[in-house]
């Protein structure tokens, strides 16, 4: 299983089509910096099937998302990203 | 070093305005001297990269063409291309400089999953 | 469990450069050991001696170099993306006979083999990306 990780926002619809295409069923898929963007409700993306979403807290505070963000996104600390690395047995960054 | 690790190097950006394309082939090149197995893998705006043709003489530029084409000479023989990226850019394999492998979304799911460490560029 | 990271991300450019520390912090508190920390790209601008942010800003090659002394980090910069851009140690400067030298203590410059090496013995390679 792969920990996949985004930190652009969603205006960047081909990293976001690639991150999304490299995703299988059982990956984690964790939003970072301004990949927090992707999190927000209402977003028009196809999130693939079987892939756990989250967005890192620091950077979903950071820029007044708390309140914005979709119901399927889960929050990770910085230990949890930690800890979601340790979960998975390689990590691609999207960037 | 007796660990032997599957490495795949996701290139996406095209050649010459950053220095992303050429990091990622100055990575994969150290990274077979290490005597571990590479594959790469070009997405995107990074399919740029296999055009043939390329004179980077006049932007005072190394042509990554070139250092491109000696891959296989490093062993780096298993070059993969979203078929997507190449076909939505008006191009096909006879425009790339090398031969390589067109690769459907599932396919480049799966060659990750092949693969132990993946570095993006 | 053994991690490396791969810092491509030039502080204050991009955020990435500190989300590495960051990760690097996190990783440490939960007992984790960190192999290396590689510098590559604008990355390398991290291990500069001679950035001077405002004072309530933080200065990452500072707070790397403390990070290094307490858990005994090997800081690696690439070599190559470092002279280019500008940052060198004693050696690189005598080498090219510059008027100074400006990596910050406690980082190192080496080859991109540096890269490779720490991918091949971590658990895991983490890339903080711009």
């Amino acid at each position: 299983m792969t920990l996949h990780t985004l930190n652009r926002a969603p205006s960047n619809t081909a990293l976001l089509a690639d991150c999304l295409r490299a995703c299988s069923s059982g990956d984690t898929l964790l939003l970072i910096e301004d990949g927090v963007y992707c999190a927000l409700a209402g977003q028009p993306i196809a999130w693939p099937a079987g892939v756990t979403l989250c967005a890192l807290a620091a950077d979903v505070a950071a820029r007044g998302l708390d309140s914005r963000l979709a119901s399927n996104i889960a929050q990770a600390d910085d230990a949890g990203f930690v800890q979601l690395c340790c979960e998975h047995t390689r990590v691609i960054s999207w960037y | 070093m007796s660990t032997n690790k599957r490495f795949l190097i996701i290139s996406r950006r095209p050649p010459y305005g950053s220095s992303h394309a050429r990091d990622a082939l100055d990575t994969a090149l150290t990274t077979a001297v290490f005597e571990q197995p590479v594959s790469m893998l070009f997405l995107d705006d990074g399919v740029y990269q296999l055009l043939q043709a390329q004179q980077p003489a006049g932007i005072q530029q190394k042509n990554l063409g070139a250092t491109l084409s000696a891959l296989p000479m490093y062993d780096i023989d298993q070059l993969y291309v979203c078929d997507s990226a190449l076909r939505s850019r008006g191009l096909g394999p006879d425009d790339c400089l090398l031969p390589v492998q067109l690769l459907d979304s599932n396919a480049i799911a799966q060659l990750i999953r092949n693969h132990d460490v993946v570095l993006s560029f | 469990m053994i991690f490396s990271l791969l810092v491509y991300a030039a502080p204050h450019s991009h955020q990435g450069a500190e989300t590495a520390y960051r990760f690097a912090v996190a990783c440490l508190a939960q007992g984790h050991s960190i192999h290396r920390v590689f510098f590559y790209g604008d990355g390398v601008h991290g291990a500069t001696a001679l950035a001077a942010p405002p004072q309530d800003e933080p200065n990452l090659p500072a707070r790397w170099q403390a990070l290094a002394q307490t858990h005994k980090l090997d800081l690696v910069v690439c070599i190559a993306a470092a002279v280019r851009r500008g940052l060198l140690d004693a050696n690189e400067a005598r080498r090219y006979e510059k008027p100074g030298h400006n990596l910050q203590q406690d980082f190192e410059l080496s080859g991109l083999g540096q890269l490779a090496e720490a991918a091949i013995v971590s658990d895991r390679l983490i890339t903080f990306g711009a």
